[in-house]
């Protein structure tokens, strides 16, 4: 039988509809404006006659983009980042959450201190970016003078998701590695066959996290990597943002689009590749939130 | 209670003597040479500790160095000398910074100030938000509609920090009516919420709406994905409770207060921590995409103005290694205060 709904909640529940609603379009409209502002004509854009829809519409922007050699060389940098990134990060982390779930591990609860402390102190911009830059000159002394793998190396490193790792693998039953091991698998087996099958969900979640922080990556490959060539996808979004910002430079523009079209037109080439995954892989992020927020 | 010998002992029934237990003979033997035993079991056991050796360098090389970098801040800063070699110069970086009076102590306490404040504020009103959100979310009973809520909220979280601060440039961006202003700066400038002139200037111009853009922003892009964890705790709660108290006469406000309240107390506490323990911890790669000489009075964070004077052509690296050092103590000092306080007041504690 259906309760009658009271007064009360008639009133919450519309008002969480009209909010939600409210909240909803608000979060999406910045990203259709930029598409929208993209493919419009340079006088609807700069008289703010593009509200919600695109008018006169040209895809000159995305074209003067795409001539762009330093656009795809950006491009393909961030994609290089972001793959071998988190390739490395994933291999450190999986190695080091699987020996610290381990209870026969010595010294755990000073491994696991060392890790966490990390969380509770960081040394600043400063010291790190005289430590990144000590560490450039080591690689430089070894002959790898490309300064995408001291970004791969030496950064994107997060305590929090050897924790969400390490988590994950101490709930693996342990008949199930015993069983194992009476059938003579290696430490090495072990990990393959038994964990990383049963962590699955973390594992994608682990790696997700690692891949968006590799492809958002900023401040550090700006401060780093020297060569203009290298430079990933969002530090080039940021010159060109520079660049077409600045009134004075801007002011012999004359094509028939606006410079703020390019600008959009960057914005919603870098955000393309997410939206397109982003549907598959939100579950994991909604999973990964769930799990981080028990800890030790 | 003390240990006797005769705990040791054991008796031979056949021969009528007292034997020493092999067991704790073992025992004795592995007090005695202890550092013997750890390298025979580190060496029984190599390949486990083999998987720790990646980690351990990658976080003593890039996370531990750095703090050794940071002690730069008691000795004179070199950009030629490594640290281990400049001359020990005490706490004058930190006399100077607090007291010297001059631009640059003056700068320091600003940013110190806009720090606290930014964060502060954040937690005022980033903080209830996503808990309201999550209430949000919890009245929509059909899954599509509130899946589709929820893919648009969470959204913005996944966008860089470039991007995002991007848009919100071009959103607010200077210029005249037919020069390109940003269409949200023509939206308030219409419905009267700011001067025309100030549009006109660019709100990212003006030091008096740094902080309300940082913090809008900042909801925009994470509040949707922050209530995720409330939203988990609400509907972990029993629809039982709820029916009781509906038959208890309960309308919504009642069950809010006594149902729903204080079964995600305890996540609420612990997310508190985690924001008090960050209070200090202001995304400075925000902040730097972000502000600009004309706004430092309100924008300029400790990690920023170590940024300008050690990385930049400013006060040197020691300066900015003895801001980034009081920053960071006292933000360690937050987590571990907020953390004990939680313990003793709700036995929820986050470490």
């Amino acid at each position: 039988m259906k309760r009658k709904l009271e007064i009360s909640e008639l009133i919450f529940k519309i008002l969480s509809y009209t909010m939600l609603c409210i909240f909803a379009l608000c979060c999406l409209y910045p990203f259709v404006y930029a598409i929208s502002a993209s493919i419009s004509g340079r006088q609807a854009v700069e008289y703010g006659s593009v509200v919600l829809f695109p008018k006169d519409i040209q895809f000159d922007a995305f074209k003067r983009m795409f001539n762009d050699n330093m656009f795809w060389n950006a491009y393909s940098n961030t994609l290089f980042l972001t793959l071998f990134g988190t390739l490395w990060s994933m291999l450190v982390a999986i190695l080091g959450a699987y020996a610290l779930s381990k209870k026969r591990l010595l010294f755990r609860k000073f491994f696991n201190f060392f890790l966490v402390f990390t969380m509770w102190f960081s040394a600043g911009i400063v010291p790190q970016y005289l430590n990144y830059l000590a560490t450039k000159d080591v690689f430089n002394g070894m002959g790898i003078m490309d300064d995408k793998w001291l970004v791969v190396i030496a950064m994107g490193m997060a305590a929090m998701n050897i924790i969400l790792l390490r988590n994950a693998f101490e709930g693996v039953p342990s008949e199930i590695e015993e069983a194992a091991i009476v059938d003579g698998a290696t430490e090495m087996q072990v990990l393959k066959q038994v964990y990383l099958p049963m962590t699955k969900s973390t594992i994608a979640t682990v790696a997700l996290f690692f891949g968006i922080s590799r492809w958002n990556g900023y401040f550090w490959a700006r401060q780093m990597i020297s060569n203009q060539n290298e430079h990933p996808l969002q530090v080039f979004i940021r010159l060109r943002l520079e660049q077409y910002t600045d009134p004075e430079t801007m002011a012999g523009w004359n094509e028939t689009y606006a410079s703020d079209s390019v600008i959009y037109a960057l914005i919603v080439c870098s955000i393309v590749p997410i939206l397109i995954i982003y549907p598959f892989i939100q579950k994991y992020f909604a999973k990964g939130v769930n799990v981080g927020g028990v800890k030790e | 209670m003390k240990a006797k010998a005769a705990d040791f002992l054991i008796l031979d029934k056949e021969t009528g003597v007292y034997k020493v237990d092999p067991e704790q003979a073992v025992r004795d033997d592995v007090e005695k040479h202890y550092w013997r035993h750890v390298m025979l079991t580190i060496a029984k056991d190599w390949r486990l500790y083999l998987m720790l050796v990646p980690m351990i360098l990658v976080f003593l090389f890039w996370r531990y160095f750095p703090m050794y970098e940071l002690l730069g801040c008691f000795k004179v800063s070199d950009n030629v000398l490594p640290v281990s070699q400049q001359l020990f110069s005490g706490f004058s970086y930190f006399k100077r910074l607090l007291f010297a009076g001059d631009g640059l102590s003056t700068d320091f306490w600003r940013a110190m100030r806009n720090t606290f404040l930014l964060s502060f504020y954040g937690l005022c009103f980033g903080f209830p938000i996503p808990i309201i959100l999550a209430l949000f979310f919890n009245e929509v009973r059909s899954n599509i509609a509130r899946s589709v809520f929820q893919v648009l909220t969470y959204l913005p979280k996944f966008m860089s920090t470039v991007v995002m601060a991007s848009l919100v440039m071009m959103l607010v961006k200077q210029g005249s009516l037919t020069t390109g202003m940003g269409i949200v700066s023509r939206f308030l400038s219409n419905i009267g919420l700011i001067g025309k002139d100030v549009a006109n200037a660019g709100l990212l111009n003006n030091p008096a709406y740094f902080r309300s853009i940082y913090q809008i922003s900042g909801i925009w892009e994470g509040a949707g994905y922050d209530s995720i964890v409330f939203f988990a705790a609400i509907i972990a709660i029993s629809p039982t409770s709820y029916e009781a108290a509906q038959i208890d006469g309960a309308d919504k406000w009642a069950q809010m207060r006594y149902v729903v309240l204080p079964s995600i107390l305890s996540t609420i506490v612990i997310m508190l921590i985690t924001r008090i323990g960050s209070l200090l911890n202001v995304g400075y790669e925000k902040v730097l995409l972000l502000y600009n000489t004309k706004t430092y009075m309100t924008a300029d964070v400790v990690s920023t103005f170590a940024h300008r004077n050690g990385m930049g052509s400013g006060a040197g690296t020691g300066i900015a290694a003895a801001a980034e050092m009081m920053n960071n103590v006292v933000g360690m000092l937050l987590v571990i205060g907020a953390n004990t306080i939680a313990r003793k007041a709700s036995n929820t504690s986050l470490y």
